[in-house]
C-alpha cells in the first residue's frame, strides 16, 4: 500500500530534514487519495460555484410585484386616482375584484398576499370629513414581508397625498420629512448582504465536509494502525491531513470570491489581502472542527451524522448571516459566539461593502485565531498513538 | 414476508443506536438545535442601537427624539455633536442608525410648517436596514398627526387602516418556528438514512444482504421504515415543543398535519435512500447529503419567501419536498387549512417520493462493486 511511503529511511530520527520528508510523504498520500475518490475535489470547486450560484440568484428578501386584491365598491374618479398610486408602483401587482368574499377567498388560497379595500362612501366621507378610510388586509404569516409590504403601502399613499395636494393646487404639508441616506448598500439590495454571508456559510461546509471524514476512515480502514507502526508523529499526521485541504479549501474560496465579484457584481471596497487572510483562518479553523469530529467519532458514519448536526444549521441560523445576531436573546447571542462563521460573516459583510474597518476586523480576526487554535488543539489532545 | 422485513428493521435499529455517540447524535442535538433556532432565527427587530445627533436648540427637537426614547424598539447609545462622530460609530457597527436634527429644525417648522430630519442607516445588512427604517417612519408619523393636530392642520385626505390576517401582531417566530419543524424532520430523516445503504456497501455487508432470499422490495422497506418510525417520532417532539414551549397557534387539524407529515418523511426518506445506493463511499453519501440538504432548505421558502426568487429558481424549488412541506406547515398551523385545500401540496411530496424510493431499490442490484 501506498500509505507508508512517508516513513521511508526516516526510522526514528528526529531531525528536521527526516520530519519534513515524512511530512512531504503523507501530504503526497492524501492528494494521491483525493485523486482517486474525486468527491473532495467536487466538495472544493463544484459545491461553492454551484451553491453560491443557486443561493446568489435564489436567496432574496426583496419583495416585488407583491399580488393584492383590490375592492372598490363604488368606482369613483377619487378611487381611481387612489389605485393609480398602487399601480404605479413596481413593487404591487393588482388584482381587481368585484368584492370583499372574493377577497378573502384569494387571500386564503394564497392567490394574493393582500387585500385594499374602498368602502363605497370612500369619494364621499373625503368630501364630507375630509379623511376617507382604506382598509389594507395582509397576509401576516410571513411577517417578515407582511412589515415590508406595510412600508411600500405607506410609500405608495404618501405619494398618492402629494399628488392630490399638488392637483388640488395646496402645498402639501408634511410637518416633518425623514430624509434616509442608507450607507455601504444605498440601493438596500439584500443580494449585497446575502451574499458575503453565503460564502462564510459554503466555507464552513466545505471545511467541515473535507475533513470530517478523513480521520475516521483511517481508523475505520485499519490504515491507521498502520500509519501507528511507522515513526510518524501524530502531529505529523494532522499535519499531512490538513495542508492537502487547506489547499483544496483555499481554491474553493476564491472560486466563491471570483463568483461573488464577477457575477453577482457585489462590491468589494477593503483589500483583498485582509479577506483571504481573514478567510484562512476560518478555513483552519473549520478543517480543524472537520478534524476533530473525525477524530472524536472514530467511525465514518458517525463522523457524518456530526458533520451535518453541527455545520450547516448552526452556520445558517447563527451566524448572522440572515437572522441579526442583535436582536437575539443574551443566551442565545452567548451561543453564537461558538460559531466559527458568526466571526467570518462580520467581517466579509464588512470588507465587502464597508472597507477595512480596523475596529470590525481586529476582534473578529483574533477570535477565529483562537477558534482556529482551539480545533486544532483539541484535535492534537483528543488523538493518541495508540490503540484502544 | 413481514417477518423477514421485521427481522431487517430490528437489524438497522441496532445498526443506528447500538453506537452511543449515534444515538446522541440522532436524538439531543435536534431538540436542543429546534429550542436555540426557535429564540434565534427572527427577522423582528428589538434594541436597535442608535445615536442621536441633536443640532435643534428648540423644544420641537427634542419632542421629536423623545419618540425615539420612548419607543420599545430603540435604545440610545450616545449622543454626538459633531459630524465627524457618525462615520465611525455606524463603520464599527455600534449603532445602526443616527437620528440627525438640524440646527434649524424648530425654526423651520415654526416658519414653513415642514422641516426635515436626517437619519443615516447602516445597510450592510439590508432588510435589517428596511425594518429599522420603517419604525423610524412611524415614530415620526406619530409626532407628525399630534403636531397637525395641535396646530390645526387638515388631515390627510385618506387615512390607511392595516391590519394583518393570521398573524396580527407580525411576529416572525410564528413565521418562523413551523419551518424549524420542517428542518429538523429533513435532518434527522437524512442522519439516518443517507450513510446507511453507503456504509454497507463500504464494509461489503450489503452484498451479503442481497444474496440472501430478500426481495429488494424487502430491504427497501427495511431501510425505510427505522427512518420513519424515528422521524415521525422526533417530528412529534418538535411540533409539541413548537406548540407548548413557542406557543405557535395551531388552527389546523392533526389529521392534516400528520398526512403532511407523512408524505414530507416518504419522500425525504427516498432522496436519502437513493443518495445511500448511488454512493459507494461514506465520503459520497455524506457528500450527497449535503447537496440536497443545503439547496432543500435554502430554497424551501424557510427564510426567504419563494415568491422572491427569479422565475428559473422558482421551477427548481417545484422538485423540493421541504417546499410543500413549509407551506403545509405554516397553512396548518397559522391558517387553519382545510385537507383539502392542500392536495396541492400533499401529491407532489408522494411522486418525489414514489420516484425516489423505486430508484433506490432499483439501484441497489444494479449498483455493484
Amino acid at each position: 500500500m501506498k500509505r507508508q511511503e512517508g516513513s521511508k529511511g526516516t526510522l526514528g530520527e528526529p531531525s528536521r530534514g527526516g520530519r519534513l520528508m515524512r511530512l512531504r510523504g503523507l501530504v503526497r498520500k492524501e492528494f494521491l487519495q483525493i485523486l482517486r475518490d474525486p468527491s473532495s475535489i467536487a466538495i472544493a470547486f463544484v459545491m461553492p460555484v454551484v451553491l453560491l450560484l443557486l443561493f446568489g440568484y435564489g436567496l432574496s428578501l426583496d419583495a416585488e410585484h407583491v399580488p393584492l386584491a383590490v375592492v372598490v365598491e363604488e368606482p369613483s374618479a377619487e378611487t381611481a386616482s387612489f389605485i393609480g398610486s398602487f399601480q404605479q408602483s413596481r413593487y404591487f401587482e393588482l388584482v381587481p375584484l368585484s368584492n370583499m368574499r372574493q377577497a378573502e377567498q384569494a387571500l386564503r388560497e394564497h392567490r394574493v398576499k393582500g387585500i385594499i379595500y374602498l368602502r363605497e362612501n370612500f369619494a364621499r366621507q373625503r368630501r364630507s370629513i375630509g379623511a376617507a378610510p382604506v382598509q389594507i388586509i395582509l397576509n401576516g404569516v410571513d411577517a417578515n414581508t407582511a412589515r415590508l409590504v406595510q412600508g411600500y403601502v405607506n410609500g405608495a399613499w404618501e405619494k398618492w397625498l402629494e399628488l392630490e395636494a399638488r392637483s388640488n393646487g395646496v402645498p402639501l404639508t408634511i410637518p416633518v420629512q425623514v430624509s434616509e441616506r442608507v450607507w455601504f448598500n444605498s440601493e438596500l439590495r439584500s443580494q449585497d448582504y446575502l451574499v458575503p454571508g453565503l460564502i462564510a456559510v459554503i466555507m464552513t461546509l466545505i471545511g467541515a465536509l473535507l475533513t470530517a471524514m478523513v480521520m475516521a476512515r483511517e481508523w475505520e480502514r485499519g490504515t491507521m494502525e498502520a500509519l501507528l507502526v511507522t515513526p510518524v508523529a501524530i502531529q505529523e499526521v494532522l499535519l499531512g491531513k490538513l495542508v492537502p485541504y487547506f489547499v483544496l479549501g483555499m481554491g474553493g474560496l476564491i472560486l466563491s470570491v471570483g463568483t461573488a465579484v464577477g457575477l453577482f457584481a457585489i462590491p468589494l471596497r477593503g483589500s483583498v489581502i485582509v479577506l483571504f487572510a481573514a478567510s484562512s483562518l476560518f478555513l483552519l479553523a473549520a478543517l480543524g472542527m472537520g478534524l476533530l469530529i473525525s477524530i472524536v467519532a472514530k467511525n465514518q458514519f458517525v463522523a457524518g451524522q456530526i458533520a451535518i448536526i453541527v455545520t450547516f444549521l448552526p452556520a445558517f441560523i447563527l451566524s448572522g448571516f440572515i437572522f441579526d445576531i442583535g436582536s437575539m436573546p443574551w443566551p442565545i447571542q452567548m451561543i453564537t459566539h461558538l460559531i466559527p462563521a458568526r466571526y467570518l460573516v462580520a467581517i466579509l459583510q464588512t470588507v465587502f461593502l464597508a472597507g477595512n474597518v480596523p475596529s470590525v476586523i481586529w476582534p473578529n480576526g483574533a477570535a477565529l485565531l483562537l477558534m482556529a487554535i482551539l480545533f486544532l488543539s483539541l484535535g492534537r489532545w483528543k488523538s493518541h498513538k495508540r490503540l484502544e | 414476508m413481514w417477518q423477514r422485513v421485521a427481522a431487517l428493521i430490528v437489524k438497522e435499529f441496532l445498526a443506528l443506536l447500538k453506537d452511543p455517540k449515534s444515538r446522541f447524535v440522532i436524538v439531543i442535538p435536534p431538540m436542543i438545535q429546534l429550542l436555540v433556532f426557535g429564540y434565534a432565527a427572527t427577522y423582528d427587530l428589538n434594541d436597535i442601537p442608535y445615536a442621536v445627533y441633536n443640532e435643534d436648540p428648540g423644544a420641537e427637537g427634542r419632542e421629536l427624539l423623545a419618540g425615539f426614547r420612548l419607543s420599545p424598539h430603540f435604545r440610545e447609545i450616545a449622543h454626538l455633536s459633531h459630524d465627524a462622530d457618525i462615520a465611525p460609530l455606524i463603520d464599527k457597527r455600534e449603532a445602526l442608525l443616527v437620528v440627525h436634527v438640524g440646527p434649524r429644525f424648530s425654526r423651520d417648522l415654526a416658519t414653513a410648517q415642514s422641516a426635515s430630519v436626517q437619519v443615516i442607516v447602516d445597510g450592510r445588512n439590508s432588510n435589517t436596514a428596511l425594518l429599522a427604517l420603517g419604525y423610524v417612519r412611524s415614530i415620526v408619523h406619530r409626532f407628525n398627526d399630534q403636531w397637525a393636530a395641535r396646530h390645526g392642520q387638515p388631515k390627510p385626505p385618506a387615512q390607511l387602516e392595516m391590519r394583518a390576517w393570521f398573524n396580527p401582531n407580525l411576529e416572525s417566530r410564528w413565521f418562523i418556528v413551523p419551518g424549524i419543524v420542517a428542518l429538523l424532520t429533513l435532518v434527522v430523516t437524512m442522519l439516518v438514512t443517507a450513510l446507511s445503504v453507503a456504509r454497507e456497501r463500504e464494509q461489503g455487508t450489503f452484498d451479503q444482504l442481497l444474496v440472501t432470499p430478500f426481495r429488494p422490495a424487502e430491504i427497501l422497506l427495511g431501510k425505510a421504515l427505522p427512518g420513519f418510525i424515528i422521524g415521525i417520532g422526533e417530528a412529534t417532539v418538535i411540533v409539541l415543543l413548537a406548540i407548548f414551549w413557542f406557543k405557535v397557534p395551531l388552527w389546523g387539524s392533526l389529521l392534516t398535519l400528520y398526512t403532511g407529515i407523512t408524505l414530507f418523511l416518504v419522500s425525504a426518506i427516498g432522496v436519502g435512500l437513493m443518495i445511500s445506493s448511488l454512493a459507494v463511499t461514506q465520503q459520497q453519501g455524506l457528500l450527497g447529503a449535503f447537496f440536497f440538504l443545503v439547496p432543500a432548505i435554502i430554497l424551501s421558502g424557510f427564510a426567504t419567501p419563494i415568491a422572491n426568487m427569479p422565475s428559473f429558481i422558482q421551477k427548481i424549488t417545484l422538485v423540493n419536498p421541504m417546499r410543500y412541506f413549509m407551506e403545509i406547515l405554516r397553512g396548518v398551523f397559522l391558517e387553519g387549512m382545510p385537507f383539502l385545500m392542500l392536495v396541492d401540496q400533499f401529491w407532489p411530496m408522494a411522486v418525489i417520493g414514489g420516484v425516489n424510493l423505486t430508484l433506490a431499490g432499483w439501484l441497489f442490484r444494479r449498483r455493484l462493486y
